[in-house]
């Protein structure tokens, strides 16, 4: 009995795919998905090396504070790190007074504590970065956790930074719809999802910022500081996740071999194993 | 139930007689997990798994606990404590990284110990209630892990939330009603974040008692083997400790290399981006996705696409999904070949490694990708595979197969000469 | 498989492949043990303060509006703080006191920093329950008995130095560990 209902429902379920897969068949056949401007031009981010890569992975302490001078000085304007703290800027190689004067430079609408009202303040150590009043259109994203927010990581926020185009021409033969207006406000990228960004071009020229370490602040090397920054922004443990996995993952690669060893011993006595 | 021959716990020390008096959990352990457990000398590496699922379920519940500590389960501030987890508690990141792994590995585990199941048929009787109840672990699982994803309340938390309870609303009449219910809003809110905390807390501790029943049933016919020849004599078993110990022992170790890597390497991989991004409800991500462990569901859900007879394709879809787990209740009853190990199976070991692996892997892909062609034709005809499986060639097969001929004996199958049926792993 | 070759032999037999094989046990038992001890420890590690809470140990106040006879309330550590600027007669009174008497006994210049005996900056916690004490504060009338602060939960009366002097607290106010970083900012631990 149970295996008539059970041939029974598994007509049902199979004679059901097999009509949508029909349907889906017929259609593909007469009706062949068209490519989007999206499919074809979009492209994947750059090949681009980061100190923080693969499991050696670390920090580049003078690359972090260029990517923090490019950051405060581009960035900022627009977009918030609002889960960073001042405080984690020592971590960037800045020595306490050097944060509190950096932080000393926001100013932070907090509570007081005595009267328990909402005042600015100058900013402390201890205050995270605030948030920042966009009064252009659309939403410039928090850029905290940036390079873990979006596929390809650092890779991807410096070919965007770096990626602006005209338009091909090749896009706009096959595609005049995807034909951009002047008044749109949006701007060609091809490493941006939808192809047409709302930013207008960050780093449009060179030395925008004076590195204090001297290196020269061409756009290339803005884009990949600043990248590196929002690693560390996203991750900041980075470095000592890596140094812990190392001792972890050797330390039981010997427990695995010991634990094998022993295994083999108490099975000694029985064939087969 | 234990084989006559199995050691008897004999406590040496007067404080362990005493103990073994009054409350004789020391030899309950012993019987369970000791020396009085005898276990088929013939088991290969499948059958480790059952043991790294516990671990991983221990694993599960220590780091949720020390997540619980620092979360706070509101939507204002569940995305910022779980940044707070990962920047500001002392090892956050790693309670963190661990918990989320930890679920994928408790999956990868879980999986390969339903996958041993099926090809050793461990289903069988006399062990159908040890195959219900892990059937029944699988689904409390399934509601844990989906619950757990939403607690970050990033974007695949929310719209995962949205579209998962939204299958709920294709039960036709009080879907609508049942699913405001299960949200306790109109969307997932404030309202549902604290239950599913509040459920995520909980569900574990009640696989925890399930799984217990599970060994339980386990113990009263005792562990199935690759032969899937029944023990017959004492040649057949060796106890638990310290040889079944020592071989899971060192299998800890190796999970724990890899498990390692996975945490400390890689601790993004199996994630979504989207999910670093705070939820919001005014906007939806390109490509919803639920986490990877629900990926061959999901292909099934989106493999029906028409309406077929009186029922609409979105309640087919929702009625497929949970029918795929559901018939796994059934195989008891469904396969009734008298041979066990799909090792004397010609037939149903072709249809095993040529059917179901292939489809399984072409769901878990489907899933994971776009909804658009060609996945979901793909996705369509390994869903197809899949019921079909079950349903029609287990039945079919299990009474037309002629299977090969079965060892006498566990230790014939360990110690014969020319011994083609020790299975691997072992050797 | 080295081991095979001896299968029939009874492992006691083996006097040095027992002592190896014991050793290879004892060793992989405690691998085993120093893994879950490398487990415990962050999992005992992670109930300390967090980086963010140990970021406000320490609070900076500006001193410099604070007039002779007045006192502020701070924060410190989530707690209230005094810091009060003595006049010379609350100076004299509290050095005044036979410190052999008291409760807790300490003079003035023991509960002050040199240089700055006029700045009392103790903790705004009644050693008695930890109710917050009332004193001079925004021209705060109510200093108790003894011209310091009053706890009105209790009772309990603190003098010019803050030291227990009448009521049920045990102990004078607690001075937190702090310093002068300049002559009129003053750095709390």
């Amino acid at each position: 009995m149970i295996r008539i209902i059970s041939l029974a429902v598994g007509a049902f379920f199979t004679l059901a795919l097999l009509l949508a897969f029909g349907t889906g068949a017929v259609n593909y056949i007469s009706e062949p998905p068209a490519p989007s401007a999206e499919k074809v031009f979009h492209e994947h981010p750059k090949e681009a090396k980061f100190a923080s890569d693969g499991p050696f992975g670390h920090f580049d302490e003078a690359q972090l504070q260029r990517g923090f001078a490019v950051y405060q000085n581009v960035c900022a304007a627009c977009h918030s790190i609002s889960q960073v703290a001042y405080r984690d800027l020592e971590k960037l190689g800045y020595n306490e007074a050097e944060v509190k004067a950096i932080a000393a430079k926001a100013t932070i609408n907090a509570k007081d504590p005595l009267s328990g009202e909402m005042k600015d303040r100058p900013g402390l150590p201890a205050d995270k970065f605030p948030p920042v009043v966009y009064a252009g259109a659309g939403h410039p994203p928090d850029l905290s956790l940036i390079t873990k927010a979006r596929h390809g990581g650092a890779a991807y926020v410096y070919s965007l930074l770096t990626g602006y185009t005209e338009q091909p021409a090749e896009l706009i033969k096959r595609f005049p719809d995807a034909k951009l207006k002047p008044d749109s406000g949006l701007h060609y990228n091809p490493y941006f999802a939808n192809l047409n960004i709302a930013m207008t071009p960050p780093l449009a020229s060179d030395d925008l910022v004076t590195y204090s370490d001297g290196t020269k602040a061409t756009k290339d090397q803005m884009a990949k500081d600043v990248a590196a920054f929002l690693v560390w922004t996203a991750e900041p443990n980075l470095e000592k996740r890596h140094q812990v996995g190392f001792v972890w993952v050797l330390f039981m690669l010997f427990a695995t071999v010991l634990g094998y060893m022993s295994y083999r011993n108490i099975w000694a006595d029985k064939k087969g194993h | 139930m234990s084989f006559p021959w199995a050691n008897e716990y004999k406590p040496s020390h007067p404080l362990m007689v005493w103990m073994d008096e009054k409350l004789p959990l020391p030899r309950l352990v012993y019987n369970a997990v000791g020396g009085g457990y005898e276990v088929p000398r013939n088991l290969n590496y499948f059958w480790n798994f059952g043991f790294l699922a516990g671990l991983c379920l221990v694993m599960q519940i220590v780091t949720g606990i020390v997540l619980a500590m620092h979360y706070g389960g509101d939507t204002r501030v569940a995305f910022n404590s779980t940044e707070h987890i990962m920047r500001d508690v002392n090892w956050g990141w790693l309670m963190r990284y661990a918990h989320a792994n930890g679920a994928s590995a408790f999956f990868v585990v879980i999986y390969l110990h339903i996958f041993r199941g099926f090809f050793y048929s461990s289903y069988k009787a006399p062990r159908e209630m040890i195959w219900l109840i892990g059937v029944v672990i699988f689904l409390l699982m399934m509601a844990t892990a989906f619950m757990g994803y939403v607690l970050p309340w990033g974007q695949m938390s929310y719209w995962g939330a949205q579209v998962i309870t939204g299958l709920f609303s294709a039960i036709p009449l009080v879907g609508d009603a049942f699913r405001e219910w299960l949200l306790g809003g109109f969307a997932p809110d404030n309202a549902t974040l604290n239950r599913f905390f509040s459920l995520h807390f909980l569900l574990p501790f009640v696989i925890l008692g399930v799984v217990i029943l599970h060994v339980w049933a386990l113990h009263i016919p005792g562990s199935s083997n690759p032969t899937g020849v029944e023990v017959k004599s004492e040649s057949d078993t060796v106890p638990f400790y310290p040889y079944y110990i020592g071989k899971d022992g060192w299998t800890v170790a190796l999970f724990m290399v890899l498990f390692g890597i996975a945490v400390f390497f890689m601790p993004n991989a199996l994630g979504h981006p989207d999910n670093y991004v705070p939820a919001n409800p005014m906007q939806t991500p390109a490509h919803i996705v639920p986490e990877w462990y629900f990926w061959p569901f999901y292909a099934i859900l989106r493999a029906f696409t028409v309406d077929f007879l009186i029922v609409p394709a979105k309640l087919m879809g929702v009625l497929a999904m949970f029918s795929a787990i559901l018939v796994w209740f059934f195989l008891p009853w469904l396969d009734r070949s008298p041979v066990r190990s799909g090792s004397y199976r010609p037939l149903y070991r072709k249809f095993f490694w040529f059917g179901l692996v292939p489809a399984m892997a072409v769901l878990f892909y489907c899933g994971g990708a776009p909804a658009e062609e060609p996945f979901v034709m793909l996705s369509q005809l390994a869903s197809l595979y899949y019921f079909a499986h079950f349903l029609i060639i287990v039945p079919i097969v299990s009474s037309i197969e002629r299977p090969d001929p079965l060892p006498f004996s566990i230790t014939e199958a360990v110690l014969g000469a020319d011994d083609k049926a020790s299975l691997g792993g072992q050797g | 498989m080295a081991q095979e070759a001896s299968i029939d032999t009874p492992a006691g037999q083996d006097g040095e492949g027992v002592r190896r094989r014991d050793f290879i046990n004892i060793a992989a038992v405690s691998a085993a043990g120093i893994g879950a001890v490398a487990v415990v420890y962050p999992l005992i590690s992670q109930m300390a303060p967090s980086a963010d809470v140990l970021a406000e140990s320490s609070t900076e106040v500006d001193i410099s509006a604070v007039q002779p006879g007045q006192a502020i309330k701070s924060i410190f550590r989530k707690q209230p703080v005094f810091i009060r600027n003595l006049t010379t007669v609350e100076i004299e009174e509290a050095n005044k006191v036979d410190v052999s008497g008291l409760r807790d006994p300490q003079t003035l210049k023991e509960r002050t920093k040199e240089g700055h005996e006029n700045w009392l900056i103790t903790m705004g916690v009644c050693t008695h329950l930890g109710c917050i004490p009332l004193g001079p504060f925004d021209g705060g009338t109510v200093v108790g008995e003894f011209g310091g602060y009053f706890c009105p939960c209790h009772g309990s009366h603190y003098d010019t130095a803050a030291r227990i002097r009448k009521g049920p607290a045990p102990k004078n106010l607690h001075v937190p560990e702090y310093e002068f970083t300049s002559d009129t900012v003053v750095t709390i631990g």
